[in-house]
């Protein structure tokens, strides 16, 4: 018991830290850095829950898409960082004032909520939810993301496929003086078009500036 | 001593605020902007699975994976405009996205 809460002080005290200095840190390629740590130990306080599933989703989604996709945008993007935190070390004072008001009000409603309701009930942690014991996390999950919640799973997915559709829409572009296959020139082809019978004198070839297909 | 609900939901909130906070103070940039908005929704995804653990029921989890879900499409099109706003204007300073409009 006593292992399991110093995991937990630890991956929460990296949690919060770097989650801190990912909006504390001057270069946005160290803000994307703290961000993936801080991601690694919210699966590490995931695995501690029982949530395995979800701690590797986390960390397949999140650091091997979602945050390398930050850094290859904040490392293509050549943008002047020094100037964009102008007004840093003005909102400093009151941003920290506020939200350490804000966290103190969450953190004692949540306290409060944790010993009432249902969760005064709670038996300790569950993952699995109410199946039987020799039933795996993912398994539990499977059960019930594939019955009672296969229409959302379904719009799920084409939230991701609008999200893909949208992200290559908004970003491609056909730059000018680029020659691109044309797929319907190729098919449309005919050996009328393409070929031309000649009858060339022995010794002197084909003159240059006749090239098949002009 | 043991490790109950209160203590991981405390973790979420702190994390949510810091996430107010990088909003509140990186006003200029829309990337530390996006990642404190990652952030959140990470908080909000402690708090999801810790409840769902704590009162046994997997619906929790579920909906963590479906705000997974939204956070990655989010970002990626909120990348994806942030690089056509960058190719247009040269810079990703907040104050000028008012240009993007009509």
């Amino acid at each position: 018991m006593a292992l399991q809460a110093i995991a937990f002080y630890l991956m929460a005290l990296i949690t919060l830290a770097s989650g801190f200095c990912v909006v504390s840190a001057r270069n946005p390629v160290h803000s994307v850095l703290w961000l993936i740590l801080s991601f690694f130990s919210a699966a590490g306080l995931f695995v501690l829950l029982g949530a395995e599933f979800l701690a590797m989703l986390l960390v397949v989604v999140y650091v091997g898409a979602v945050a390398v996709l930050f850094l290859f945008v904040v490392m293509m993007l050549d943008v002047d960082f020094a100037s964009l935190r102008q007004g840093f070390a003005r909102y400093m004072p009151l941003g920290l004032v506020v939200a350490a008001i804000l966290a103190a009000e969450m953190v004692l409603v949540s306290s409060t909520v944790a010993g009432r309701g249902a969760a005064k009930a709670s038996l300790g942690p569950m993952a699995t939810g109410g199946a039987p014991a020799n039933v795996t996390n993912a398994e539990a999950i499977g059960r019930v993301l594939y019955t009672d919640y296969v229409y959302f799973f379904q719009a799920a997915g084409m939230v991701l496929l609008v999200a893909m559709i949208g992200a290559i829409v908004l970003t491609l572009r056909h730059k000018p003086g680029v020659r691109r296959q044309v797929v319907m020139d190729q098919v449309l082809r005919s050996p009328a078009s393409g070929m031309r019978m000649s009858n060339p004198r022995s010794g002197e070839g084909i003159g240059s500036g006749e090239g098949i297909g002009e | 001593m043991t490790i109950g609900l209160e203590h991981y939901l405390a973790v979420a909130a702190i994390l949510f605020t810091i996430g107010v906070f990088g909003i509140f103070v990186n006003r200029k940039n829309i990337i530390v902007i996006l990642m404190s908005i990652e952030l959140m929704l990470l908080a909000v995804n402690i708090n999801l699975v810790a409840f769902s653990v704590y009162l046994g029921n997997v619906t929790g989890q579920i909906f963590a994976m479906f705000v997974l879900t939204v956070a990655a499409a989010e970002a990626a099109v909120g990348l994806a405009i942030l690089v056509t706003f960058f190719r247009n204007r040269g810079d990703i300073a907040v104050d000028d996205a008012s240009m993007m409009k009509g």
